[in-house]
């Protein structure tokens, strides 16, 4: 049983040392190198001594808290609502949330192109703005789903017994409702924030002339210079893991915090 | 060189060595199928060649009678064509990049090409790290039936390709120019008047901000940038009298000393504050629905879009800045590690530029891709032809001379084309420039690798968000945030930690 098991694990694994290890060894080798091969950290500090550079993360950065932000305000209180609901209604609600999700992004995007264009006159008046409205049209239905699954589990006699200890309505959401919900606003976040640091298609697309990390790296690559490339690379992964490690522990924390409600409820 | 060697190091080898098995897998069965064919890999860009499947009323029949239709793809005839008249199997594995940079991140992988199709500045980089190999004596023989593209190569592009060299070595040992032109504007005429449209100063011009376009590559904006900085000079009649003029534009056009990459950066950072866009592809279509008025163009792009608004009913004209403009060609050049020392691949390579350059599958791409073919036939007047029958009016009352181009002597009678005289710059004089036109063209060169280093950083540069732009407000802003939120988390800590 258990050779069995680890048989079926081969293939991605193969998959996994091909596609994910060995880059990323040939990634740390470029960054970790200058343009003669000689192991060096020119790199790492050419990135952080450019202002330019640093003025992309932090602009990069600055787009995907925006897209996040405007994506939870848009997005809980209609998670929130479709989880209480108990109208046959719901279900149609949700599937008009993922279905633009069968429909290739960048063709979604050519037509928000045309109606932003229709609403602002020119494009390139807003570029900031338009690419939030692109980020947050592409990445909404990520936010939405994982709060929407921890809103739904949640037991419908804690909030009863909320509202039996006197708690008005207010308060039982302050209280009970938005800490239980954490988790599922954790991992929209992610889920958000992430691809937002990097996907550059969606400012092409919406012509934001200036870069973020994700065309940074491809500009690089493209001018030859895979030494700098790579350690931008490994910059923005570095950034990643920390983002993921941070909110993996403030998850699991406030799950906890809800088992303790739980225990002390029931 | 001694960089290239270093560049691809282990990681990058081990890296090659798998894909290279990867790509040989299927390749191995087709040999085995087959009586042992040559496998020739050819590298183009794409839609930029003829691929068939033309309606029966698309023939074009030419008044030298000939007549022409492409059934089936260039590279199918090529095969077929061949085997019939060398009597040995080709197999042409066809495949496509997108950009210059993109095929030479693919060639230092590994083995992948025989025969490609660079741009003039990407053969000059491949010539200069030693990986063209050069078109055999026999490819030059004009005696030889086949020798398509020596006999009907433009005598105007067999001048540039013998007259520029890099490390000593002319071009045309190693490139045969396939398509060539110019870089013009494309603008819409009920918005912008042939003057403000035919100057660079327009990418510069505050009057229309937002409603322009440029090239999404530091090369072509580069070339814009030069223009309007230096135009006063490049404009002036003293420098155009000068008997070395065009080797002195050409070197304007190619200063990438720091000082001038650092002056052409400070206007760039102004030019892009401008723009309403920097595409790749995006500009044609964008023009056509209204959303730009001018666009910066390749010359057979902008044919394309004149030609598509026109079924649009969009009217749209095309005007080469008259500072400057850019000369290019794309030629294909034969790769060292590909071919080595098989002759019967070298043959087969040398045969496909060849077939390419036959007069009539030179008008077959024409027609199908839009840009201008370096061939004008040799004693072949399919080309004229073919140019008759695409533009001439009858009634046009003006002639357009183009014995430059075919016969290296702009005054012969037998090449001029009557037309009116609005459609010297629109479609004819896109794909045909004048003359005059061609006479203010630089061609851009290839930059060793510290001076590409410097051009490519400036693009970023100009591309990125400086950290020193934030405005104080905002950087206030944002303490004032930051610090609330330090607040309010350690009151939160202290909060839980008084609570058990």
């Amino acid at each position: 049983m258990k050779t069995n098991r680890r048989l079926l694990s081969i293939p991605y694994g193969i998959f996994l040392a091909l596609f994910v290890v060995f880059p990323l060894i040939v990634i740390i080798y470029y960054a970790f190198t200058d343009q003669t091969g000689a192991p060096s950290l020119q790199n790492l500090f050419h990135f952080f001594t450019s202002s330019n550079h640093v003025g992309t993360l932090v602009y990069s950065l600055s787009i995907a808290i925006t897209t996040t932000l405007v994506c939870l305000i848009l997005g809980y209180p209609l998670a929130y609502i479709l989880a209480r609901s108990k109208r046959p209604g719901v279900q149609i609600i949700l599937l008009l949330i993922v279905m633009p999700m069968w429909i290739n992004f960048t063709l979604r995007i050519t037509a928000l192109k045309e109606i932003l264009t229709l609403v602002e006159g020119n494009l390139s008046f807003h570029p900031y703005l338009n690419t939030v409205i692109g980020m947050t049209y592409d990445f909404l239905p990520f936010m939405i789903l994982p709060m929407y699954n921890s809103l739904a589990k949640l037991d419908e006699s804690l909030i009863e017994a909320a509202h039996d200890l006197g708690a008005g309505a207010f308060g039982t959401f302050i209280k009970v409702i938005l800490p239980l919900s954490v988790p599922g606003i954790i991992s929209g976040i992610v889920m958000v924030f992430l691809p937002s640091m990097t996907n550059y298609v969606v400012l092409d697309m919406l012509y934001n002339k200036t870069y973020i990390m994700g065309s940074l790296i491809g500009a690089y690559f493209n001018a030859y210079d895979w030494h700098n490339g790579s350690m931008i690379s490994l910059i923005l992964l570095a950034l990643i893991v920390l983002i993921t490690i941070f909110s993996n522990r403030y998850g699991e924390e406030d799950e906890k915090g809800g088992a303790v409600l739980n225990a002390k409820n029931n | 060189m001694k960089n290239k060697k270093n560049q691809t190091g282990l990681p990058a080898l081990l890296f090659g060595a798998v894909c290279s098995l990867l790509a040989l897998l299927p390749t191995d069965v087709a040999v085995a199928k087959e009586k042992d064919p040559i496998v020739l890999r050819v590298c183009n860009w794409e839609e930029y060649i003829d691929e068939g499947d033309w309606d029966a009323d698309e023939r074009i029949d030419l008044d030298n009678g000939i007549s022409i239709l492409g059934i089936n793809s260039m590279v199918e005839d090529f095969e077929k064509w061949y085997y019939e008249n060398y009597g040995v199997k080709v197999q042409v594995e066809y495949s496509c990049a997108g950009t210059n940079e993109e095929l030479y991140n693919q060639l230092t992988i590994g083995d992948t090409f025989d025969l490609i199709c660079p741009s003039e500045y990407m053969i000059m980089k491949l010539l200069s790290e030693d990986m063209l190999l050069p078109f055999s004596d026999d490819f030059y023989d004009t005696t030889k039936d086949k020798n398509y593209y020596a006999k009907g190569v433009s005598p105007y592009i067999d001048e540039v390709f013998r007259s520029n060299e890099i490390n000593g070595e002319p071009w045309y040992r190693y490139a045969a120019c396939y398509m060539w032109g110019i870089t013009g504007t494309l603008y819409d005429p009920s918005h912008i008047s042939y003057e403000d449209a035919s100057t660079m100063e327009l990418y510069n011009n505050p009057k229309y901000a937002s409603r322009f376009t440029l090239k999404d590559n530091v090369r072509d904006t580069f070339f814009v940038t030069l223009g309007i900085k230096d135009a006063q000079k490049l404009l002036s009649d003293d420098f155009r009298q000068q008997p070395d003029y065009r080797d002195q534009l050409a070197h304007i056009m190619n200063d990438v000393t720091p000082e001038n990459i650092n002056d052409a950066e400070v206007l760039l950072q102004d030019m892009v504050q401008k723009v309403y866009s920097l595409e790749t592809d995006s500009g044609k279509a964008d023009i056509v629905s209204g959303k730009v008025y001018a666009s910066y163009q390749w010359s057979g792009d902008a044919i394309y879009a004149m030609d598509q608004a026109e079924e649009d009913d969009v009217y749209l004209d095309f005007a080469v800045p008259k500072e400057v403009t850019n000369l290019w060609f794309d030629g294909w050049v034969m790769l060292k590690k590909g071919i080595g020392d098989d002759a019967a691949k070298q043959q087969a390579a040398e045969a496909f530029v060849n077939f390419l350059s036959r007069p009539d599958n030179a008008v077959r791409n024409m027609y199908y891709i839009g840009y201008t073919s370096a061939i004008a036939g040799g004693d072949d007047d399919t080309i004229f032809e073919y140019l008759r029958w695409t533009y001439e009016d009858e009634e046009g009352e003006a002639s357009y001379p183009l014995g430059y181009f075919f016969t290296g002597n702009n005054s012969d009678e037998t090449y001029m084309i009557s037309c009116n005289e609005e459609d010297f710059r629109r479609q004819l004089g896109a794909q045909y420039p004048s003359l005059e036109v061609m006479n203010r063209s630089a061609i851009m060169g290839f930059y060793d690798a510290t001076e590409s280093q410097n051009i490519n950083q400036m693009w970023i540069n100009v591309r990125c968000f400086n950290l020193l732009d934030v405005p104080t407000p905002l950087w206030a802003t944002l303490g004032i945030l930051l610090v609330f939120l330090i607040i309010l988390l350690l009151y939160k800590k202290l909060k839980s930690n008084h609570r058990p």
